[in-house]
């Protein structure tokens, strides 16, 4: 009971699932105009548009978008990855994770980051996972 | 007669060539106080409060038809006297005990006194706290002075604690009969700790947000408890139920999380730390006062014991 007490059944925090336009508003390369509101990067290759979410996967700080250097780089304790979130450097034991992606009836982007998809060293990759959600081939 | 054992070999198993005693006299001797403490510890079993460990921990009920015992009972009281009857002259020599121990109280106190002044300018919500500190460092009166003198003492009580626990170390005051204490200080140690990470998250700047996203980061990992920790995702924890939620009451850190962390650290843990503070302090007198090398005499001390054996 008294673990219990400490456990909120209802907790007032944002929404895990929001809109961020059509895919069209999304040039190649990565997108940093919703890090700020959502806490998440839009990328964009030659063929898939995916949504990471901007949380070292060491210790859950927000890395930077250093566009001279073509990299993430966590201010924490130096990690650093690519432009689609691969770890090369640091700490971090995997890529940061990507958030569910879907296009809805009007052809907008409707992002779900209470889902993500992760590839953990040694485990699965969850990135190539079209149908449930981890990328838009555009 | 290929049998018959070497009596050179025999002789070198009893009578070692560097000691006076032989190997087997030595291991006969040890295996003999193996014994007694085996024997003592059985005699555990049919009654624990005879155990070590129970009189490390428990008051031990003195025989109190004896007079002496009785005027014991009132000179060893941790109330009616707060300051030991009497003390070995060198348990207080600083380059003992530096008086870590008293000045980590100290400074317990000096936080406490800082902490309530603080607690009259700072509101613990997201809209207010960062303010309230720039408000206290710029326009309350003597307010720059205050939460230095809380920020200072903080971090030298971390400090203090440390050295206080290294002097024990090195004196061996952990050993019987102060193990119970020993546990006892590290459950302070820990509390002092949560008391400095709580305080952290409180100004609400970027250091202390960072700091805590950081740390309770790192509560996900807790086996059993964490739901990216060992057993966890197997017990069914999710990042909306286990030990990390429970600190931060949501699971990102924010108003709930500024709000628990100002709870536990003005109430929760400093209620725990003074209890654990007060057996702390009636320990060293249960267990014969401060811990310290073997009583050194003065000069003339040393002839009255000549004169009375002669």
């Amino acid at each position: 009971m008294f673990v219990r007490f400490f456990l909120p059944r209802s907790i007032l925090e944002p929404s895990s699932i929001f809109r961020i336009g059509s895919p069209n508003d999304y040039a190649i390369g990565v997108d940093t105009k919703w890090q700020q509101q959502y806490r998440i990067w839009v990328t964009r290759t030659s063929d898939r548009l995916f949504v990471i979410y901007a949380r070292c996967t060491h210790l859950g700080c927000t890395p930077d978008w250093k566009a001279s250097e073509n990299k993430f780089k966590c201010p924490c304790h130096g990690s650093g990855y690519d432009s689609e979130g691969i770890n090369f450097e640091g700490p971090a034991p995997r890529p940061m994770d990507r958030a569910k992606v879907a296009l809805d009836a009007e052809g907008q982007i409707v992002v779900d980051v209470g889902t993500l998809f992760e590839w953990p060293k040694g485990g699965t990759n969850e990135f190539d996972d079209e149908k449930g959600g981890a990328f838009i081939r555009v | 007669m290929a049998d018959s054992p070497d009596p050179k070999e025999t002789k070198q198993l009893t009578t070692g060539d560097d000691d006076e005693k032989g190997l087997v006299a030595k291991v006969k001797e040890g295996a003999g106080a193996l014994k007694e403490r085996a024997i003592e510890e059985a005699k555990g079993y049919s009654d624990p409060q005879d155990t070590q460990l129970w009189k490390s921990i428990f008051r031990v009920s003195h025989d109190r038809s004896d007079p002496r015992n009785r005027s014991l009972a009132i000179l060893s009281n941790v109330f009616l006297h707060l300051h030991p009857a009497k003390i070995n002259r060198d348990a207080v020599r600083y380059p003992f005990t530096w008086g870590m121990g008293g000045i980590t109280f100290y400074l317990f106190i000096v936080l406490t006194f800082t902490g309530v002044l603080l607690m009259f300018y700072y509101h613990p919500t997201k809209a207010d706290a960062f303010r309230d500190i720039l408000y206290l460092e710029h326009d309350v009166p003597f307010g720059k002075l205050l939460r230095n003198m809380h920020r200072w003492a903080a971090h030298l009580m971390v400090i203090t604690t440390w050295l206080h626990m290294f002097r024990v170390v090195l004196t061996g005051s952990y050993k019987r009969p102060r193990e119970f204490n020993w546990c006892v200080g590290v459950v302070l140690l820990v509390l002092t700790l949560l008391l400095s990470f709580t305080g952290y998250l409180l100004p609400d700047d970027q250091l202390g947000f960072w700091a805590v996203t950081v740390g309770t980061n790192m509560a996900r990992a807790t086996p059993m408890l964490g739901h990216e920790g060992p057993f966890g995702p197997q017990l069914g924890l999710t990042a909306y139920n286990d030990v990390r939620f429970g600190l931060l009451g949501g699971s990102i850190v924010d108003s709930n999380a500024l709000l628990r962390s100002y709870i536990w650290h003005c109430i929760g843990i400093p209620l725990v730390a003074s209890i654990f503070m007060a057996v702390h302090f009636w320990r060293i007198r249960k267990d014969g006062g401060i811990s310290g090398p073997a009583p050194v005499m003065l000069e003339s001390e040393m002839k009255a014991v000549t004169k009375k054996k002669t």
